[in-house]
């Protein structure tokens, strides 16, 4: 009895421990299969090819990470909150990001005026690009121009039919289009096709303003017929495909032509220095009635000041970085914030736990977002005090030096405030610039007084 | 009374069959052994460390250091003498296997507190004359370590 009761016993362990061999087997023979980094090519891609479901067929993993761009997820000074909201016939979204300008009123003050001071919400992921633009309450309140599009959707192909095969005459003819008009031509937000050819999966810039404004500001720094297509490195596409719309850019002449104000070089000052040249205004401001401008997400712009792009560290490095699917290596194309993602973004650089790197880049943000609070408050004491004197009736001798004051501060604090970094993008630039821009305030508070600062 | 007899034959058929899936044990676990390259784990190669595909970073960035010529993986993360040696071994070999099997394991891989002291102390194996100054004197000498400034020399 008691032998039989041993040899059950026996058998019982021997057949488990034999499964958990077979399973381990299995689980060694799997690991060695994946090391053989198969590819499968079931779809032949074309040029004219924009659905990324179909790019997606060839290459899952990627297709599979991109489509996770609709998540929402908070960091402490971006991101966005999936805020519900009932659904209309002119706007059926059931979900939006939460509103900046309720968020900070004073931005209401600074864009009176302007279709921004009407909506004006939490960007969010690559996934809404287009429906959030197509449903904005600024569509309402002003006619825009088939030139949003450009980095709203996937222009490519529509720009290439729309010019009969040629991308620069499309663009042209797609810029000056009504916004419905040219938005019944596109149908997804960005997608693979704007950033990779599609028979070596090579990067490339699909988009002219970028070709452009680049290839202007390679003359500046002396360099002639700049293509950036045949003249980048690897590692300088893998920031330029992401600056064909992460930049500060205006629409030119009645014509609507997207430009990328770059022919001075990139940083805020010589934005303005071109603004100043071309006397180009984004509308004229309803309280002081100064000729004023608006900054938009000079991303691309504000890396380029600060310390890792000087150590040669790309958009995709952080904001893409490499991750395994088995042992295959490639880029995470979840487009997020690199706080979500800091063991692949930062660790790969930075030995240092987690938690104390977050904690860095919260300490950077948190000094910004405060200098950037002085500034709009100092902003917004400018306006209020240039409004003020508009309406008791000072004469232009003293109201226009004060407006050209508000219009430089006003950009400056744009510049950092709608750049989606918080400062975290070049930390003392940004500290510079809302810096200067509380003393042009300053100086603008002067002016309206009839003063002037000291010469510097 | 059939039962001794019944019962016999019973002891007998269990017999064979732990006989038989021991014999399958045996036989599917030398497989799994020698299909998982198991013996080259006994050995120093560094080759061996790249057998599962998460290494080759640090196998690539060794090859292109300072030290590939005059350490391999084992004179820095194993302890010189023969039993802390295989038991270091042992240790770490299970942890890797465990972690390549369930796949829990960041990307970019973390040194153990434990691992990191194995190294710290690995550097005075060839290092200590030229630290001595250093390791001997100095109030908060137990924070004091080669790798924090030296953290890329065996691989990168």
């Amino acid at each position: 009895m008691n032998s039989t009761r041993t040899l059950i016993l026996a058998l019982v362990l021997a057949t488990a421990a034999t499964f958990a061999v077979a399973a381990l087997l299995v689980n060694i023979f799997q690991r060695k299969e994946e090391e053989k980094q198969a590819f499968f090519r079931v779809v032949e891609l074309t040029d004219d090819i924009e659905d990324p479901a179909v790019w997606g067929k060839n290459f899952p993993f990627q297709y599979d990470a991109y489509t996770r761009t609709v998540d929402q997820v908070r960091t402490r000074f971006g991101g966005s909150e999936a805020v519900p909201r009932t659904p209309t016939e002119a706007d059926p979204r059931s979900v939006a990001a939460q509103s900046k300008l309720e968020e900070d009123p004073r931005l209401k003050t600074i864009w009176a005026g302007y279709a921004f001071a009407h909506d004006f919400r939490e960007e969010r992921g690559h996934a809404h690009m287009l429906e959030d633009q197509t449903y904005t309450e600024r569509q309402i309140v002003a006619k825009q121009p088939g030139t949003c599009l450009q980095c709203h959707s996937s222009v490519y192909t529509a720009m290439k039919k729309l010019g009969d095969g040629d991308l620069f005459k499309g663009f042209d003819k797609m810029n000056s289009l009504p916004y419905a008009e040219a938005r019944s031509l596109v149908s997804h937000p960005v997608t693979c096709i704007d950033c990779h050819a599609p028979d070596t999966m090579q990067l490339r810039i699909t988009r002219p303003a970028f070709i452009e404004g680049l290839r202007a500001l390679k003359e500046h720094e002396g360099v002639k017929d700049y293509d950036v297509n045949t003249m980048a490195t690897r590692q300088e596409m893998r920031s330029f495909v992401c600056g064909q719309c992460h930049v500060e850019y205006y629409f030119k002449g009645p014509e609507k032509r997207l430009v990328y104000p770059w022919t001075k070089g990139l940083r805020v000052d010589d934005v303005l220095a071109y603004y100043e040249e071309t006397q180009f205004k984004d509308w004229t401001h309803a309280e002081t009635g100064a000729p004023v401008l608006k900054a938009q997400h000079p991303e691309f712009e504000m890396w380029n000041q600060g310390i890792h792009a000087r150590s040669g560290v790309a958009c995709a490095d952080c904001h893409m970085p490499y991750k395994r699917e088995g042992a295959m290596k490639l880029s995470d194309h979840h487009v997020r914030s690199p706080l979500l993602n800091i063991n692949r973004a930062c660790q790969t650089c930075h030995k240092w736990p987690e938690a104390e790197l977050k904690d860095r880049v919260e300490t950077i943000q948190h000094r910004t977002f405060e200098l950037r609070n002085r500034a709009m408050d100092a902003i917004v004491a400018l306006i209020r005090d240039l409004a003020a004197a508009k309406k008791s009736g000072r004469g232009d001798d003293v109201l226009a030096p004060a407006q050209a004051l508000q219009r430089k501060a006003q950009f400056m604090v744009d510049f950092v405030e709608a750049e989606n970094s918080m400062g975290f993008h070049a930390p003392q630039e940004a500290a510079r610039i809302l810096g200067e821009a509380i003393d042009y305030a300053r100086q603008g508070q002067l002016a309206v007084r009839g003063e002037t600062g000291p010469k510097r | 009374m059939s039962a001794p007899g019944w019962s016999v034959r019973r002891t007998s058929t269990l017999l064979w069959a732990v006989t038989l899936t021991l014999g399958l044990l045996i036989g599917l676990g030398v497989y799994t052994f020698v299909y998982a390259r198991g013996g080259s784990y006994l050995t120093d190669k560094p080759e061996a460390c790249v057998n599962c595909h998460v290494m080759r970073d640090q196998y690539a960035g060794w090859i292109k250091g300072s030290h590939r010529s005059v350490a391999v993986c084992n004179d820095c993360h194993t302890p010189d003498s023969m039993i802390e040696k295989y038991a270091a071994k042992a240790m770490y070999g299970f942890l890797h296997a465990y972690a390549f099997t369930t796949g829990r394991f960041p990307d970019e891989i973390q040194i153990t507190p434990h691992m990191h002291g194995l190294t710290e102390r690995a550097c005075l194996k060839c290092h200590a004359a030229i630290v001595q100054a250093m390791t001997v004197t100095g109030a908060n000498r137990e924070k004091l370590t080669c790798l924090r400034c030296h953290g890329d020399v065996g691989h990168e």
